[in-house]
């Protein structure tokens, strides 16, 4: 019953009651007459009906509707409010930031509106206490998170953080750029496909390396080694080497904390590596060598030896001499070239600006020997090639030497460029010549400051691969301690690119993550890993002879966008690009000449795609392009599926356009770079993390879920 | 250091026949020595250029001993080797492995595949021609012997 019909019920019943009352009282006493008063009260009352049976009536009516009144605000006081009260109350006991009730109706259901009231303040200042405590500890979680990826970012090691299944929880960006080296695939991918969030390390490492390794630690462990860590060397398809030290991570401080993870150092050591084979092989050869000659010659001259030997004999025993040493010269030289070489790249050198070195180094000397150091005459633009640390040493050693010897010396540090090195001065001038105080300065060991170095001048003069000498000024005034030093490569130091955030290298959510199948269908949508992806195509019709002409994509991991993951690829179509779609997606064929072929992508994209669920707008068109050249090139997508066309549809049944803009414009996410692939695929990443929330209130919670309600949508009768 | 002169060989004592000797090595330098100095020992010397011309030689000519180099190009002096100790017709053959692999391991493979005595470069010649005497000589009545044995 409606609340308006109780009111007006409640409103009539006072009267009809009043009304059956007097009804009855008259039926009572009508029967309690005998049959003369009977006839008797009726003909008295007979006439009256007619002249004064209104006043009765209108007697009736009016106390019938002042009950009536009554009877309305008695039910709004004790009907009405109670239940606006019982409301009011329920929104508040769902939302704790509801409006308060409103005192109304009885006093006693105005003490119960205050007292309802004063519960839910409570129980709202325990909540923002709650959520205060909550926000702290999050934010000191994700302080100490980011510290952590900031940490691993400047790490010049190669760092990976694995779960105990070998997914990948976090990585730096250094571990990146190994990776990018490791990779097979084209450009593209970078090494993508190897390293993400949630991928497995075994695509690189075999799983029976890093099992070995964690037996062994766990052997160690047991028998009281608390800090176990394993090294091992493994090879990478490609032939690199990587050197790995593996150590537990602990679910706790303690040390006796269940192991719920590794980390490992990555170190490519192809190149020591072949440097050290090079040198042994050297070695080897040069001895080898070296022995053939010297017994050529020592039989030679043992020939010699004999008294009688004719001329020509002891000329061709002389020859023979000749020619050995000869060809041991030569071969020397040649061995000196080659292992210089490698003498450089066997003590790490880091390029450094040469101002910045010159600046620390006057630094250096002021601190220790109390003069001040010129540093006007140097080249901002040369960027050296140095162990800095030992050089810092040496210049401060020598100027040490310098003060001693000469006393109040003027100094200076100059840099200049020397055909293809560079030339860094100590200089310095004084009446006082150094002398025979300086002697043994540059093979001294180096006992600058408080900390003595086993190194001399010479050795760090060495290591850089470089010179040094005493040049006596012209004029007699003064002169300068001269080292000859590489300048850097050229090389670009290897660094992230900016403006990727650090914090998408991590997901320590990923520790929680199960062994269970990753394709099944009861998979909650928010913890599925996809791979979002976009083609552009020479056409629409691949069974025609279109091909695609690029292939963009990029990864979401629990419920968060890796846009530093990405695989962007164009593709050589061999076949003509038509102009229709030129305008549309803008590839000319120069921007295709010379890139991978199909052949070699589409093994690459399926890697970066593997064990992932695929997400695309419209991802019927790409899927026909992919399967239809699965044949060709033996790569199968077999994994599901999930369209944001199909559940645009789903969440929006009353719209009739789902295009990528018009959703991208209903769930507010912003298009950069329509038309390239992978612009595209970033925004149907975007639009398909807001659909998920969307999903989810319709009930549609898991893939299974998903993939029912997209086919019964409007849009899946349609053909494509 | 006095040059020690090294006495006027007489005719070879151990034996009325000239013994034969192959010298294969793959550099001329020392092969020249060797061939001087073992033609002034009065031995009969044949010279073999690389490993295939060695082991041909070496069924060719049957000699009673080899100076074989172990580094040489294409068939090694260990290949040759372990050719001549398979082959029944010229097992008997002395094999001297000369080398400039100075490695204990070295050593270990040539007296596996075979070798008599394992000489490292650089040597003394008078010291190795000392040990070839020696190795003919113990040779000698062993052979006179067997071929006394030998049913006419």
């Amino acid at each position: 019953m409606s609340p308006g019909r109780r009111l007006v019920l409640a409103v009539l019943t006072p009267g009809a009651i009043l009304g059956l009352w007097f009804v009855l009282g008259a039926g009572l006493l009508y029967a309690a007459l005998g049959e003369d008063e009977r006839a008797s009260v009726v003909a008295a009352l007979a006439p009256l009906v007619d002249s004064h049976g209104m006043l009765v009536v209108l007697w009736w009516f009016l106390a019938a509707a002042g009950l009536g009144l009554l009877a309305r605000r008695l039910h709004a006081a004790y009907v009405e409010a109670p239940a606006r009260l019982a409301d009011a109350t329920r929104v508040l006991a769902g939302d704790a930031a509801g409006p308060d009730v409103t005192p109304q109706g009885s006093p006693g259901t105005r003490v119960l509106a205050e007292a309802v009231n004063a519960l839910a303040g409570q129980r709202r200042a325990l909540e923002q206490d709650m959520a205060r405590l909550v926000a702290d500890a999050s934010r000191d979680v994700a302080v100490q998170r980011d510290q952590l990826a900031a940490l691993m970012a400047e790490l010049a090691q190669s760092v990976v953080v694995l779960n105990l299944e070998g997914r990948i929880l976090l990585y730096n960006a250094r571990a990146r750029g190994l990776f990018r080296r490791l990779s097979p695939a084209p450009g593209g991918a970078g090494g993508a496909e190897l390293i993400g969030l949630g991928r497995s390390i075994h695509a690189v490492i075999d799983r029976a390396l890093i099992d070995h390794a964690r037996e062994g630690i766990e052997a160690r462990i047991a028998r009281g080694d608390a800090r176990a860590s394993a090294r091992f060397v493994t090879t990478t398809p490609l032939g690199h080497l990587i050197q790995v030290s593996l150590a537990p991570v602990r679910a706790g401080a303690d040390q006796t904390a269940a192991i719920n993870g590794f980390v490992l150092l990555l170190d490519d050591i192809t190149e020591e590596y072949e440097a050290q084979s090079r040198q042994d092989r050297r070695w080897l050869d040069l001895s080898e060598a070296s022995r053939a000659s010297f017994a050529s010659m020592q039989a030679a001259l043992d020939m010699l030896d004999y008294p009688d030997l004719d001329p020509a004999d002891r000329e061709r025993f002389q020859a023979v001499v000749r020619d050995e040493v000869g060809a041991m010269s030569a071969r020397l030289t040649a061995l000196a070239a080659t292992a210089s070489q490698d003498m450089k790249t066997r003590w790490p050198l880091q390029d450094m600006l040469g101002a910045d070195l010159v600046a620390a180094a006057a630094q250096r000397i002021a601190a220790e020997t109390g003069r001040r150091v010129a540093t006007d005459a140097v080249d901002g633009d040369i960027w050296l090639s140095v162990d800095s640390f030992a050089l810092i040493k040496a210049l401060a050693f020598l100027a040490a030497r310098l003060v001693e010897a000469v006393g109040e010396p003027d100094l200076a540090l100059r840099l200049a460029p020397a055909g293809g090195r560079a030339h860094l001065d100590l200089a310095w001038s004084g009446t006082g010549a150094p002398g025979r105080r300086l002697t043994g300065w540059q093979t001294s060991p180096m006992q600058a400051g408080d900390a003595p170095s086993p190194l001399s001048v010479r050795d760090v003069v060495e290591r850089h691969g470089g010179e040094l000498w005493l040049e006596h000024a012209r004029d007699g005034a003064g002169a300068c301690f001269r080292f000859l030093l590489p300048v850097a490569a050229g090389v670009a130091p290897e660094v992230p690119a900016p403006g990727e955030s650090r914090p998408a290298y991590y997901d320590f959510d990923l520790f929680a993550a199960s062994a269970q199948s990753r394709e099944s269908d009861d998979q909650p949508l928010g913890e599925i890993a996809y791979t979002v992806f976009d083609t552009e195509t020479t056409g629409l019709d691949p069974a025609g002879g279109d091909e695609i002409l690029q292939i963009g994509a990029t990864r979401i991991v629990n419920g968060r966008l890796l846009a530093s993951e990405c695989f962007d690829q164009l593709v050589d179509p061999e076949r003509s690009i038509p102009e229709a779609g030129i305008a549309v997606h803008g590839i000319r064929p120069e921007m295709v000449r010379g890139k991978p072929r199909l052949a070699a992508v589409l093994p690459a994209f399926h890697a970066f795609a593997a064990e992932t669920v695929l997400v695309g707008h419209n991802v019927a068109f790409d899927l026909r392009f992919l399967t239809l050249k699965a044949d060709a090139t033996g790569v199968r997508f077999d994994q599901p599926v999930l369209d944001t066309l199909l559940l645009g549809g789903v969440v929006h049944p009353g719209e009739d356009n789902h295009s990528l803009e018009a959703m991208a414009a209903r769930l507010g996410v912003a298009v950069a770079g329509r038309h390239t692939a992978l612009g595209d695929a970033l925004a149907t990443a975007e639009i398909f993390l807001k659909l998920l929330p969307l999903l989810r209130q319709r009930g549609i919670l898991t893939l299974g879920q998903a993939r029912a309600a997209a086919q019964t949508s409007y849009y899946a009768r349609l053909r494509y | 250091m006095e040059p020690e002169l090294i006495p006027e060989p007489g005719p070879a004592p151990h034996s009325s026949r000239v013994a034969k000797v192959l010298i294969a090595d793959d550099e001329p330098n020392i092969v020249v020595s060797l061939e001087f100095m073992m033609k002034r020992e009065g031995f009969d010397v044949r010279v073999a250029r690389d490993g295939r011309e060695a082991l041909e030689a070496i069924r060719r000519e049957h000699p009673c001993l080899v100076l074989l180099d172990a580094t040489m190009p294409g068939m090694s002096g260990f290949d040759v080797c372990e050719a001549v100790r398979a082959d029944a017709d010229v097992c008997r053959t002395r094999i001297v492995m000369l080398t400039a692999k100075g490695r204990e391991t070295d050593m270990a493979r040539g007296v596996g595949a075979g070798a008599d005595a394992y000489v490292t470069k650089p040597f003394s010649t008078r010291e190795l021609v000392q040990k070839v005497k020696d190795m003919l000589a113990r040779d000698t009545p062993a052979r006179e012997a067997s071929a006394g044995d030998a049913p006419a």
